[in-house]
C-alpha cells in the first residue's frame, strides 16, 4: 500500500493537479516544505487520571497545538480504532493541527500505555472517560470556550473510535460535531446478522435486521476478540502488577483464577469476555450477550445526537456495512439534526487509497470547519465511488489510476429528502432443494475477514460448494444498471426442521459465465418458525449486502442462496431446504442513485484545457511576431559603403569558455570582385573566423559586417552568402541532384534563383550525381559541396580548403571557376593552408597565425616584397651575367646552392632581363626568387 | 543594387519560407532510420499476431491477474490494445526518442547544421521545423502501428466489439473512439520523451546520446517508480500515468488520471522544449 506521508496536501484529482502545475519543476523542495509547516505544530504528552473506584484508570494522551501566537481554536479529539493506540491516528492528528485545531488523542483504556481494561465503548468506562478529557480541554486558555467548562469540540475516530464518537455524543451534550467512520450502530446486528424482515426502507442501504436472532460472524468476532485478549508485554509483569523484575511474585502467590482471566481475556473486562465466551462457544445471541452489545451500539440512544454528524463507511466492509451507517443516518436525521453521509472505496476489508484518504481527510476537516468555525464549505451531500464492474475496489483490472466520487446533493430518504428510487429486475428460476453439510462443512468461501473480498485473490471466483446453494437469474441486462445500496428481493423457504441458516448473495455474471460477488459481501440469514411443507412455503424479505456496484449490460444478475459461509458459525445439523421465489414474477428491488460524478466537470475541463492551449498559442505567436518586426528594425541598420565591402571585420576576438582564443583582434576588408585568400596554419584560426562571419559562432568582441549587414547567427543578409567550411554536410542517404535539390528547397527561394544547371556544370559529376552521396569519394563530395554553396550564385563565396582531396586537373579547373566568378563582380574568400593554392588563385591575401593577422594585401604585393630573382643561365655565361648584372645600380648578384641569385633592390625586373638578353646572355630561367612560402614563413616566424 | 532587400537579405529569400515541412519532411523520409521504424511498426503486430497463434493451443489459462493480455485474441480492437499495452512501456518511447533525439544531432553529425542555418534558416525557425518533423513522424508511427494492429488484428481475430478485461463490451463505433482517444493521450504522453530527447538533441552532437540519454533517464524513472518508498513522489516522474489510457477502456470513463497525465505532460514537453531552444539559441555551433 503506498502510505500517504500525513500531511493536508490534498492529491486527489487533476483540478488539485492543475493547481500545482506551475510549481512543478519545484516540486522536490515542496515535498519538503510541507513537513516543515507541520514541525510548527507542538505536542504536549500527559497521563490524564479518569474514572473512580474500581474503575479509575490513567489515559496516556498527547495534545496537538497548533503554531504559536495563534488565538484560541476549537479542539478536536481523535479516538483509535480497536487494537490502536493514540499513536494510530497521529498523522490525522497532525493534519488537523495544520488546519488549526487543538487535537487531543488517547489511547482508550486497555490499549496503549492507558492502564484498565477494556470496557467495549461502555457508557458508564470509555465514554464517561470522553467526558474527561473534554473536562481537561474545558481548562486549557488556548481552546475556544462555548460556556463554563464547555470547550468548542468535535469527535471523530474510526470503527471502535467511530461508536465512542456517536456515543460520546449522546451521552456529552458539550460535543459540537463528530465525524465517526467506518462503524456501527449495533453490535447485536453487525455480529449477529439477520437480513430478515420488512423492506425496502426510503433510505439505499436501510438494511432489515430480524430480532432477538442472527448468524454469529465468527470469524470477524474471533478476530475482533483476538486483538483485545492478547496479553501485552510480560505475561509475568501483568500477574505481578509491579514493573519490578526483582519483586517477581514467587509461584506460590499466583493465584491461579488470574491466570486463567489474563490468558484467556487479556485486556478485556470480566464482562465482555465472559459475553464473548459465550457467544463463541453458543453462537447464540442470548440476552446477556445482547445486552453487553447493546450497551456498546449507538443504536438506542441515536435519539440523543444533537451534534451535526458526518459518517464515512467503507464499501469493502465485510464487518461493519454500509447498513449499520444507514441505521446511524436515519436514527440521527429523526431529531432533526445535520448528517451527511459519505461512501469510499475501502473498508475494514480492504485500505482506502491515498487519494481517498487524502479526500477523507479533507472532508472531515471541512465538516469541522463549518460546524466548529462556522466557515462554509462543508455541504451535507452524499458521496459515494463511482459504480464499477470490478469485484473489489482498485485491485482487479486497473493498471493505475484512481476512482472517481459521486455526488448527490443529499442522502436519499433523510429528513425531506426524496426517497432513494428502486427499480425492478425480474428473477427467474425454479424450486430448489439446498442441503446444510453435517457439521457445517464444506463451505463456501466469500471473504476473509481484513483480507479483502477473496473474489480479488482467486481471480473473481468465490468458491460455492454444489449442490448447497439456489440460483435465480436475470435475463440479460438491456442497459447497465448501477446498483448503490441494499437490493430487497422475496422468498419463498421451506425446511422439514423449521429453522434455518441461510446466505443470500447477488452475483454479477459476465456474457462468457463468469460470476462476481461485489465485495465478497454476503447476507446471513437466520430463519426460524419456517414451513415444513414445501408446498405451501413460508414467505421471507431479504435485503441484499448494500454494495456500490455497476451490472454492465449483457451481465446477467445471480441471486444465490446457499447454506453455508465460512465466515459465520454455522449449524451441525445436516438439513435440506427447499428455496424458491416468492412469486413467479418476483422482482428484485434495486435501489439506485443519481450524482453528479466527480468528472461531470470532465468534459468541462478538457475544452478548458484546449482553450488555455490556443490562447498560449495565439499569445506565442503574437509575441514572436512583435520580436520579429522589432529585430527587422534592428537589421536594417546598414553601413553606406556595404555593396563595395561585401565582409569587413572590425576588431573582431573570440574566445572561448574554456579560455581559448582563437581570434584575437581581427580586422580586414574584402572588396568587390576580389578573390581573397586566408593564409594560415593549422590553428590559426581561420575557419573559426569563417564561422563566425557565417553566423555559426558569436564573436567575443568586435563586429562583422556582410554588405554592411551585421552578420548574426540567422541574419537575413546570409542569404546573399554561399559557403563551404570543414565538411561537406551532405546527407548520406541522398543522391548529390537530391541534396542540391533539397538545399534549394530548404531556403524557400525561388526555383529558378537556383542556376542549377551552373552549378551542377560546377560539379561535373556526370551520372554520378544521381548515386547515394555515401557511395562518393571524397572529392566528388568535395565537388558537390561547392556547388551546393555556389547555388543561387551568391555574392560572397566562402570556401574553406576548397581544393583538399581534388585532383591536379580539378584544381585547376576549380581556379578557373573561383577565378571567373569573382569577374563577374562577385566576391569570393578562400582559405588555405597550402601556399601555392592561393598564390594561384587568389588576387588578395591576408595571413594569418595564432589568431592574429600578420599581413595583407595583394598577393603580389606580399609576394614581390623582396625583389630577388633566381636567375638560369649556362654555367659559362655564369660570371658574365654577375657582371651584367652588377652593372646595373645597386644590384648584386652572387652563387648560391640554388643557383644564381640577383638581389634587384629596385630595378624592375623586365630592365634586368632585357641587359642580359642585351648582352647576348641566353635566359632559361627568370623566376622571383622569394615566393609566398618564403614569405610566409618569414612573417609567421617573426610573430 | 535592386536585387537585394531593405534587410540585406537577397530578393526571394524570406525566414518564414525557409526549411518548410514538406522539405524536412523529404529529408527524413529518405533516411534509413524512418524506413527501419516504419518497417517495425508494420512488422510488430504480424509478429505478435503469429506469436499469439502460436501459443494458442497450448494451456493459456495459467495466469489468473487480468490484463489485456488475456483478452488480445477478442478481436482485432482487443489486439490492438494489447499492442499498445505491450509498446507503451519501451517500443514507443524508443521511437519517440529516436525522432526527437535524432533531429538536431545528425545534422550536426552530418556537418549539415551549419549551411542550414547560414541559409539562413533562423535557429528558433530550424528546431521548430524540426520539432514538427518529428511530432509527426513519430505520431505517423504510432498511427501506422494502430493501423496495422486493427487491419491485421481483424483478419486474423475477426472484426469484434472490444471486451475489456472485467467482461464489459464496447461495440465498434465505441471503441473506435475510444481508441482515438487512447491514441491522443499516448501521442501527448511520449511527448515527454520526445522533448527530453529533443533537449538532449540539442546540445550533443551525438544523435546516439540524445536518443539514448533520454530512453535511459526514462527507464530510470520506470525502476524508481517500483520503489514504494517514494510513495505519491513518483506521482510527479516524468513517466507516470504512462498506462493512463487504460481508463478509457472503463464504462463510464475515468478521466481523472488521464486528464492529470495530460497536463503533465504537456508541461513537461514544454519545460523539456525550452530547454531545448535555450541551449540552441545561445549555443557556438562548432560542428
Amino acid at each position: 500500500m503506498r502510505r500517504s506521508r500525513g500531511l493536508v496536501r490534498p492529491r486527489s484529482g487533476a483540478r488539485r493537479a492543475l493547481a500545482v502545475l506551475l510549481p512543478l519543476l519545484v516540486a522536490a523542495p515542496l515535498l519538503v516544505a510541507a513537513p516543515a509547516a507541520a514541525a510548527d505544530v507542538r505536542t504536549e504528552d500527559a497521563r490524564i487520571p479518569a474514572g473512580s473506584g474500581a474503575d479509575a484508570v490513567e489515559l496516556d494522551t498527547t495534545l496537538f497545538l497548533p503554531a504559536d501566537g495563534e488565538p484560541p481554536a476549537p479542539a478536536v479529539v481523535l479516538a483509535h480504532g480497536f487494537g490502536g493506540s493514540k499513536d494510530s491516528v497521529a498523522d490525522e492528528a497532525r493534519a488537523l493541527a495544520g488546519r488549526g485545531y487543538v487535537v487531543l488523542t488517547f489511547s482508550a483504556r486497555g490499549f496503549g500505555r492507558s492502564t484498565g481494561s477494556i470496557g467495549l465503548d461502555d457508557p458508564r468506562y470509555e465514554v464517561a472517560d470522553l467526558s474527561a478529557l473534554i473536562d481537561v480541554l474545558a481548562e486549557r486558555d488556548d481552546v475556544v470556550q462555548d460556556g463554563d467548562g464547555d470547550p468548542r469540540v468535535g469527535v471523530a475516530g474510526a470503527s471502535y473510535g467511530g461508536a465512542l464518537a456517536l456515543l460520546g455524543a449522546a451521552y456529552d451534550q458539550r460535543i459540537d460535531a463528530i465525524a465517526p467512520q467506518i462503524t456501527w450502530n449495533s453490535l447485536t446486528s453487525a455480529l449477529f446478522p439477520s437480513q430478515v424482515g420488512e423492506t425496502p426502507g426510503a433510505t439505499p442501504a436501510d438494511t432489515a435486521q430480524a430480532a432477538g436472532a442472527g448468524v454469529y460472524k465468527r470469524l470477524w468476532s474471533g478476530l475482533f476478540f483476538g486483538l483485545g485478549a492478547a496479553p501485552s508485554g510480560d505475561l509475568l509483569d501483568l500477574l505481578g502488577g509491579a514493573a519490578g523484575r526483582d519483586d517477581r511474585p514467587a509461584p506460590a502467590d499466583v493465584d491461579v483464577e488470574d491466570v486463567t482471566s489474563a490468558l484467556t481475556c487479556g485486556r478485556f473486562s470480566a464482562e465482555v469476555c465472559a459475553a464473548y465466551e459465550a457467544a463463541a462457544s453458543g453462537a447464540e445471541l442470548t440476552p446477556e450477550i445482547a445486552a453487553v452489545l447493546d450497551r456498546a451500539s449507538p443504536a438506542g440512544v441515536l435519539d440523543r445526537i444533537t451534534a451535526p454528524t458526518l459518517l464515512i463507511q467503507g464499501t469493502q466492509d465485510s464487518l461493519f456495512g454500509l447498513g449499520q451507517a444507514d441505521a446511524n443516518a436515519r436514527g440521527i436525521a429523526a431529531n432533526g439534526t445535520d448528517v451527511a453521509v459519505v461512501w469510499y472505496a475501502g473498508g475494514h476489508d480492504a485500505p482506502a487509497s491515498d487519494q481517498d484518504t487524502a479526500a477523507l481527510r479533507n472532508r472531515v476537516g471541512d465538516w469541522f470547519d463549518a460546524h466548529l468555525r462556522g466557515r462554509d464549505g462543508a455541504t451535507s451531500s452524499f458521496e459515494f465511488p463511482a459504480p464499477t464492474g470490478l469485484g473489489t475496489a482498485g485491485t482487479v483490472g486497473r493498471v493505475q489510476g484512481g476512482t472517481r466520487t459521486v455526488t448527490a446533493e443529499r442522502y436519499p430518504g433523510l429528513d425531506g429528502a426524496d426517497p432513494v428510487r428502486r427499480t425492478g429486475i425480474e428473477l427467474s428460476g425454479t424450486v430448489q432443494p439446498v442441503v446444510n453439510p453435517a457439521g457445517g462443512t464444506p463451505a463456501a468461501l466469500t471473504t476473509v475477514p481484513g483480507l479483502g473480498a477473496l473474489t480479488a485473490a482467486l481471480g473473481g471466483s468465490t468458491l460455492e460448494i454444489p449442490g448447497q446453494s439456489a440460483s435465480f437469474e436475470s435475463a440479460p441486462l438491456q442497459d447497465a444498471v448501477e446498483v448503490v445500496g441494499a437490493a430487497t428481493v422475496e422468498l419463498a423457504v421451506s425446511s422439514a426442521g423449521g429453522s434455518a441458516t441461510l446466505f443470500a448473495k447477488l452475483y454479477d455474471v459476465g456474457p462468457d459465465g463468469t460470476a462476481t460477488l461485489p465485495a465478497g459481501l454476503v447476507a446471513p440469514l437466520a430463519l426460524t418458525g419456517l414451513s415444513a411443507d414445501p408446498a405451501a412455503p413460508t414467505r421471507v424479505g431479504v435485503t441484499l449486502p448494500a454494495i456500490v456496484h455497476r451490472f454492465e449490460a449483457g451481465h446477467t444478475m445471480r441471486l444465490v442462496v446457499s447454506t453455508t459461509d465460512q465466515g459465520f458459525a454455522l449449524p451441525v445439523e445436516p438439513a435440506v431446504h427447499s428455496i424458491a421465489l416468492a412469486d413467479p414474477t418476483t422482482v428484485l428491488d434495486v435501489p439506485q442513485v443519481e450524482g453528479r460524478t466527480e468528472a461531470a466537470g470532465g468534459a468541462t475541463r478538457w475544452w478548458l484545457l484546449l482553450a488555455g492551449l490556443v490562447a498560449l498559442a495565439l499569445l506565442g505567436w503574437g509575441a514572436a511576431l512583435l520580436i520579429g518586426r522589432r529585430r527587422d528594425r534592428q537589421l536594417s541598420a546598414v553601413q553606406p559603403d556595404g555593396e563595395d565591402v561585401p565582409l569587413r571585420f572590425e576588431g573582431v576576438t573570440k574566445a572561448y569558455k574554456d579560455g581559448f582564443v582563437a581570434v584575437r583582434d581581427l580586422s580586414f576588408e574584402v572588396r568587390r570582385g576580389q578573390v581573397l585568400g586566408l593564409l594560415g596554419p593549422n590553428g590559426a584560426g581561420k575557419t573559426t573566423s569563417l564561422r563566425m562571419l557565417m553566423g555559426l559562432i558569436r564573436p567575443t568582441e568586435g563586429r562583422i559586417s556582410v554588405f554592411g549587414h551585421a552578420a548574426r547567427p540567422g541574419a537575413p543578409v546570409l542569404s546573399r552568402l554561399g559557403s563551404f567550411v570543414e565538411g561537406t554536410g551532405l546527407l548520406p542517404h541522398l543522391s548529390g541532384r537530391e541534396n542540391l535539390r533539397l538545399y534549394w528547397a530548404a531556403t524557400g527561394r525561388p526555383a529558378e534563383d537556383a542556376h542549377m544547371e551552373e552549378a551542377i556544370e560546377v560539379a561535373g559529376l556526370g551520372a554520378a550525381l544521381d548515386r547515394p552521396v555515401r557511395r562518393y569519394s571524397q572529392g566528388m563530395r568535395q565537388r558537390v559541396a561547392i556547388a551546393q554553396a555556389m547555388l543561387g550564385l551568391p555574392d560572397l563565396l566562402v570556401l574553406d580548403e576548397p581544393t583538399n582531396g581534388l585532383d591536379p586537373p580539378q584544381i585547376h579547373a576549380m581556379r578557373e571557376v573561383l577565378r571567373s566568378y569573382a569577374a563577374t563582380g562577385r566576391t569570393v574568400i578562400v582559405s588555405s593552408h597550402l601556399l601555392s593554392e592561393i598564390e594561384q588563385t587568389c588576387s588578395h591575401v591576408v595571413v594569418m597565425a595564432k589568431g592574429q593577422k600578420i599581413a595583407q594585401g595583394t598577393v603580389e604585393e606580399i609576394v614581390g616584397a623582396g625583389g630577388a630573382v633566381l636567375l638560369g643561365v649556362a654555367e659559362a655565361d655564369t660570371d658574365r651575367a654577375i657582371a651584367v648584372l652588377e652593372g646595373l645600380p645597386g644590384v648584386t648578384a652572387g652563387r648560391t646552392d640554388d643557383g644564381l641569385v640577383a638581389e634587384l633592390e629596385g630595378v624592375p625586373r623586365a630592365e634586368a632581363l632585357r641587359a642580359l638578353v642585351d648582352a647576348g646572355i641566353a635566359v632559361d630561367q627568370f623566376t622571383p626568387r622569394r615566393r609566398l612560402e618564403d614569405a610566409f614563413l618569414a612573417l609567421v616566424g617573426e610573430s | 543594387m535592386n536585387h537585394v532587400q531593405v534587410n540585406g537579405a537577397v530578393a526571394g529569400y524570406r525566414p518564414s519560407r525557409t526549411l518548410r515541412l514538406t522539405v524536412e519532411l523529404r529529408r527524413q523520409f529518405a533516411r534509413r532510420r524512418t524506413f527501419g521504424v516504419v518497417a517495425l511498426m508494420v512488422a510488430l503486430p504480424l509478429l505478435l499476431i503469429a506469436a499469439l497463434k502460436l501459443g494458442a493451443s497450448e494451456d493459456a489459462g495459467e495466469n489468473n491477474r487480468i490484463n489485456l493480455v488475456d483478452v488480445a485474441t477478442a478481436s482485432g480492437l482487443n489486439f490492438t490494445l494489447f499492442v499498445l499495452f505491450a509498446t507503451t512501456g519501451f517500443f514507443l518511447v524508443v521511437v519517440y526518442a529516436l525522432f526527437f533525439g535524432d533531429t538536431v544531432a545528425s545534422e550536426a553529425q552530418w556537418g549539415a547544421l551549419r549551411y542550414t542555418l547560414a541559409t539562413p534558416v533562423p535557429r528558433m525557425r530550424l528546431l521548430r521545423q524540426k520539432w514538427l518533423a518529428a511530432l509527426v513522424l513519430s505520431v505517423g508511427a504510432l498511427l501506422t502501428l494502430t493501423a496495422v494492429s486493427v487491419l491485421a488484428g481483424s483478419v486474423a481475430f475477426g472484426f469484434g466489439a472490444i471486451e475489456t478485461p472485467v467482461g464489459v463490451t464496447l461495440a465498434q463505433g465505441e471503441g473506435f473512439l475510444r481508441l482515438a482517444g487512447m491514441l491522443g493521450y499516448l501521442a501527448v504522453h511520449l511527448l515527454v520523451v520526445g522533448t527530453l530527447a529533443f533537449w538532449f538533441s540539442t546540445i550533443t552532437d551525438a544523435p546516439l546520446a540524445a536518443v539514448g540519454g533520454a530512453v535511459f533517464t526514462m527507464f530510470v524513472f520506470a525502476i524508481l517508480e517500483q520503489v514504494e518508498q517514494l510513495g505519491s513522489l513518483r506521482d510527479w516522474f516524468p513517466t507516470a500515468g504512462e498506462f493512463a489510457w487504460t481508463d478509457l477502456l472503463q464504462t463510464p470513463v475515468a478521466d481523472g488520471d488521464l486528464f492529470r497525465g495530460v497536463i503533465q505532460s504537456l508541461v513537461y514537453a514544454a519545460v523539456f522544449t525550452a530547454l531545448g531552444f535555450r541551449a540552441f539559441a545561445r549555443r557556438d555551433v562548432t560542428s
